[in-house]
């Protein structure tokens, strides 16, 4: 990286992340002043446009691509509407040893005077939990599942190309099109699809005023510059945010510019899960850098220092603080977004080119937490780019992922995407599948499956709190055989399951009614063409997600019955239940022989891996195709993120010799520990599981840096990911760290700083994840080479 | 069916010749060379393993045990290894795996079937199946009839070896394996006598042989130094090999530590103490001197 690069990134790694109260106060005025007068869809564009004109505006020095969220970088907006941070939630993150966020007395002032006060009991949060019924709540403290849309706005999204080709004044014509056409005389939705494009309207207007009060105050800057080459530049700007996102861009650093703009808008205008990713921005991109090159105005370094600057405006925005659970189940600064690199083009040909060799030295010169970035490998990628991954994954940075594209082209035309739709689609978040710039992929909460069987176990009560959680589904010790027990549990799962998606039904509907998101409604395909929102079935794909979590657990505890209590019949399923019930207290031979005597999933061995598929189909069949209220249905995909963590501390210990509280097993993994035939046994073992029937699965695996060494040692990792691939595998990544350095980093943090992992699906630094997150990666079976 | 000895199958081995691979340990072995990393491959037979380390003290393994082995007596436990006749059922039932046997009797049928689990990565990666052990001419019947399924299967197949053999035998071997890899660890007789317990007359012979017949041959150095790293070794190695037809690299493979602690759990005495781990210097010192005999050299497998 170059001396500017260098800077604008010691400066964005430095500064200690805040929490600006400005977007909650602009808000509330806006919302005490005005509510009531508009429809809520228009009322939502209108305060996102008062933002644009109101909030801080900033451009540092060095920036090429300008804006913030915040009034500076990692100055962290919130969105009081969705849910307020108490005053002991404020105290909270200020004051936390781990990913903390400093709020200045300022803050708290306004909190305490403005803003809890307006929004105490109006918060979309406040008004879910309110709506939700007992069983469901009981099923939700209990650690069932979790619910995504308490605190965040439902979310995944993902750009196409489409603001690359057109700016905000033509989809302002667009949207007139679609007015002009009502059909107020035979469609009853006419009046409020004319409500929801009059928002869209509002939001493309805020997005260029938004755009223009950066190219004042860069033109201002650069009256005053009195440095010549500084003072182009920032003349430069000041024209690229004059033209994007107003107008389609012409050349790199305008479309870069353009992008940043819509980027912003989205995480403005909500907060929604996973933030907003650009897609495949190679792709994006590559057509301008051809033409840069092509017209002697850009070169390689040049497209490389842009490419770098933007990567750093990802980094200055960590994701918005979290409040109650789900600042357990998910505490990071992550926001997720994630680059997707390489891939296929529309018309199915291979979507590498030199722009996506550039991405991967961006991410291996700044190597930040933010943005994540992903390579996808289809059949076509050449070996010379998949090598070129291969090299970074090396360095240790826990990223890039490798997703396999044609396996996740197939996962999209099983759920009714048209072929090149999927083609344009890719993955985002951790590993989830969607049609990119075209659907709603909506993940709706984590699935804590183990629990469920825990539920079985113990006739329908968590034996945590002792509550009726689940159904009566029998006494375990009267179960004739492992069918009775087995069938027991799929009752329960599907009781969980249908609980869970009733009100995730309800409460979409709420989110469709009360906060809909007219500016991403404006670049989401389809959405202006219906007159329909994003979240009320505006795109043209719409689909839900329920996160199954913890199949390595729960495959592994009934291989470990059936084997001991119903097979060999040498240990009781009395006994079993009293030592689970005591968390194996003084029967530590009995957990051993559990542990170490049982066939475990991840061992390429089908006496485990039957067990996997069979509950593997029994959550397809609990919640594949179930409708949502779009007239489109759920599916299921294979990811944990850090819930596993959360899940495991909800649940006793397990029959797979799991003492209580430790983790469940992540994503699509082996229990910890449990694969002990190295990484082919692994590869093998999640083959066997139909991943095109999921919207995405996750696979761990760490390895000793020495299992990595050479060129041989590159070839031989890209022949290993090829493998998975050709066997339908979703998705692989990779920790390139030895345990050694693990402990180390725990001794002496100060020292490890920028050592980052991959937690699960992203990367986070080492030494800014809890002891248990910490423990949890230590304890990942290390792949040696032999 | 044909029975052999084995003491273990390793997956995604990536030093053991071309690709990924699975590794059969065959177990025997006619030398017993001084820095073996595989000490429980040197007998045939099956050798009992303590992991200290694991043992809880539960005492499972001394209820268990038909012949009485081990018994529990005020003063703590008495073991009469002597009266063990390798049932292995205390190994079965020990919750902690803290008591092993290493060296299992298999069916050709059974290393097959777990050979086989990997193909779609020796497809992928251009690998297959490696024979190593130990020796694996030690078990020629066995080892023929395994390299013979391998090759209904369309497995490209390397094998390990020591030399050590009947020529016959290794020509045999010959017409079924894709590729050797084959141990050359001291020129001078009387000192590979002393380090390894046999001459080497036996191994360079053979190896011309093979090299003779057009078998593909990867020759491999381990490097221990004190014992074989010198420069007149090494000469004289880089002259051997360099005259050999169809020879065109040589591996060198830097002793290392990893095995010292399998010598305790084996109940053996480590007999390589003061050997000590060849820096980075010393091996391209070793590798541009046999680069100067027109050897292609790489360092590792």
């Amino acid at each position: 990286m170059n001396n500017r690069v260098a800077r604008l990134r010691e400066q964005s790694f430095n500064a200690q992340p805040c929490l600006s109260p400005e977007r909650a106060l602009l808000t509330t005025e806006f919302y005490r002043e005005n509510d009531g007068k508009y429809s809520v869809a228009v009322m939502r564009a209108l305060n996102f446009k008062n933002l644009c004109e109101q909030k801080t505006i900033y451009i540092g020095d060095d920036e090429l691509v300008v804006g913030e969220r915040g009034p500076f970088p990692k100055a962290v907006s919130t969105f009081p509407e969705l849910t307020c941070h108490s005053l002991e939630d404020l105290n909270i993150l200020d004051s936390r040893e781990m990913t903390r966020y400093s709020v200045s007395d300022e803050a708290m002032q306004i909190y305490n005077d403005v803003v809890i006060p307006y929004w105490r009991g109006r918060t979309m949060r406040e008004r879910v939990f309110r709506q939700v019924p007992d069983p469901w709540r009981r099923a939700y403290d209990a650690g069932a599942f979790t619910e995504f849309m308490e605190q965040r706005a439902p979310g995944h999204t993902t750009l196409d190309g489409v603001i690359y080709r057109k700016g905000m004044l033509d989809f302002k014509a667009e949207i007139a099109e679609n007015l002009a056409q009502l059909d107020y005389l035979h469609d009853p939705e006419a009046a409020d699809k004319a409500e929801a494009l009059n928002a869209m309207d509002i939001s493309c207007e805020a997005a260029i005023i938004f755009a223009e009060r950066h190219s004042d105050l860069a033109r201002e800057l650069a009256e005053k510059e009195k440095d010549l080459h500084r003072k182009q530049e920032l003349e430069r700007i000041a024209a690229n945010c004059r033209r994007v996102p107003a107008r389609a861009p012409r050349d790199f650093w305008e479309a870069l510019q353009m992008y940043w703009f819509v980027h912003l808008g989205i995480i403005t205008e909500l907060n929604g899960w996973d933030a907003m990713s650009p897609g495949h921005l190679d792709q994006h991109l590559f057509p301008f850098y051809e033409k840069g090159l092509a017209n002697g105005t850009l070169d390689r370094d040049q497209a490389k220092e842009l490419i770098e600057t933007l990567w750093i405006k990802f980094n200055n925005h960590p994701a918005p603080p979290k409040v109650g659970v789900t600042a357990l189940e998910s505490g990071t600064y992550n926001d997720f977004t994630n680059i997707n690199i390489g891939g296929l083009k529309r018309d199915g040909s291979d979507g590498v080119n030199e722009v996506s060799y550039i991405m991967l030295e961006a991410v291996d010169e700044l190597h930040l937490l933010q943005p994540g970035s992903n390579v996808q490998i289809s059949r076509k990628t050449p070996q010379r780019f998949l090598k070129a991954a291969c090299r970074v994954i090396r360095k240790g940075y826990g990223y890039p992922s490798v997703f396999n594209t044609d396996e996740v082209v197939m996962e999209q035309m099983r759920t009714g995407k048209i072929l090149e739709d999927a083609r344009e689609g890719g993955c985002s978040g951790c590993i989830e599948t969607g049609a990119f710039g075209k659907e709603a992929y909506i993940l709706t909460g984590y699935l804590n499956v183990p629990k469920i069987f825990e539920l079985t176990l113990n006739n329908g009560i968590d034996p945590l709190s002792g509550n009726m959680v689940g159904l009566e589904t029998g006494d375990p010790l009267v179960f004739k055989d492992f069918d009775a027990l087995y069938n027991a549990f799929v009752k329960q799962l599907n009781y969980v399951v249908d609980l869970k998606i009733k009100v995730n039904n309800y409460i979409e509907r709420m989110y469709a009614r009360y906060a809909p998101a007219p500016f991403l409604s404006v670049v989401i395909a389809d959405c202006i063409a219906n007159g329909k929102d994003y979240y009320n079935g505006g795109p043209r794909y719409n689909t839900n997600y329920i996160q199954c979590c913890g199949i390595g657990t729960v495959t592994d505890s009934l291989s470990a019955i059936k084997k001991h209590v119903y097979e060999t019949q040498t240990i009781r399923m009395g006994d079993l239940l009293t030592a689970l019930t005591r968390n194996f207290e003084d029967q530590e031979a009995l957990r051993l022989r559990l542990l170490n005597k049982t066939p475990f999933y991840g061992n390429d061995d089908d006496d485990a891996d039957t067990i996997m598929q069979r509950v593997y189909a029994d959550l397809l069949a609990a919640i594949d195709g179930k409708p949502n209220t779009k007239g489109t249905s759920y599916h299921l995909n294979m990811l944990s993120t850090t819930c596993h963590v959360y899940f495991g501390k909800k649940l006793g210990s397990s029959a797979n010799g799991r003492l209580a509280g430790s983790p469940i097993s992540d994503g699509t993994s082996p229990s910890h520990g449990a694969d002990r035939n190295g990484p082919t046994a692994v590869i093998k073992s999640l083959a066997k599981m139909d991943q095109i029937k999921s919207g995405g699965t996750l696979l761990n695996q760490r390895f000793l840096p020495g299992a990595l060494q050479g060129e041989d040692g590159i070839e031989k990792l890209s022949h290993l990911i090829r493998t998975y691939f050709n066997l339908n595998g979703h998705h692989i990544q990779f920790n390139i760290v030895d345990s050694e350095t693990l402990r180390q980093a725990q001794q002496h943090p100060e020292e490890y700083r920028d050592l980052l992992v991959r937690v699960a699906g992203y990367s986070d630094y080492f030494v800014d994840l809890d002891a248990d997150h910490q423990e949890e990666i230590v304890a990942r079976t290390q792949h040696d080479s032999f | 069916m044909t029975t052999g000895v084995i003491f273990d199958i390793k997956k995604y081995a990536i030093h053991d010749g071309p690709g990924i691979r699975t590794t059969v340990f065959f177990k025997g072995c006619p030398l017993a060379c001084r820095w073996c990393h595989n000490p429980e491959g040197i007998t045939i037979t099956s050798e009992r393993i303590y992991h200290q380390e694991r043992c809880i003290g539960c005492g499972e393994c001394i209820q268990v045990c038909p012949r009485k082995v081990r018994i529990q007596t005020s003063q703590g436990v008495i073991s009469d290894l002597s009266k063990c006749d390798w049932c292995q059922t205390c190994a079965v039932h020990c919750p902690s795996d803290a008591v092993e046997f290493v060296g299992q009797k298999v069916t050709v049928a059974d290393v097959l079937r777990q050979i086989e689990k990997d193909v779609a990565f020796y497809d992928e990666s251009g690998g297959g199946v490696t024979l190593s052990g130990g020796e694996p001419l030690m078990q020629p019947e066995f080892l023929l009839e395994l390299l013979d399924a391998c090759g209904k299967l369309d497995l490209h197949r390397t094998v390990d070896t020591t030399g050590y053999a009947d020529a016959d035998l290794l020509l045999a071997v010959a017409a079924k394996t894709d590729l050797f890899l084959y141990d050359l660890k001291l020129m001078d007789a009387a000192r590979h006598r002393q380090y390894t317990g046999v001459s080497n007359e036996k191994i360079m012979h053979n190896l011309k042989l093979l090299a003779q017949t057009g078998a593909r041959v990867q020759v491999r150095i381990p490097v221990i130094p004190g014992i074989n790293s010198d420069a007149a070794n090494i000469h004289q190695t880089g002259q051997y090999v360099s005259a050999l037809p169809g020879v065109e690299n040589i591996c060198i493979l830097p002793f290392h530590n990893s095995a010292r602690g399998k010598y305790g759990r084996l109940g053996m005495e480590c007999i390589s103490p003061d050997i000590r781990i060849p820096t980075d210097a010393q091996l391209n010192v070793i590798a541009r001197q046999l680069n100067g005999f027109g050897l292609n050299v790489k360092i590792g497998g």
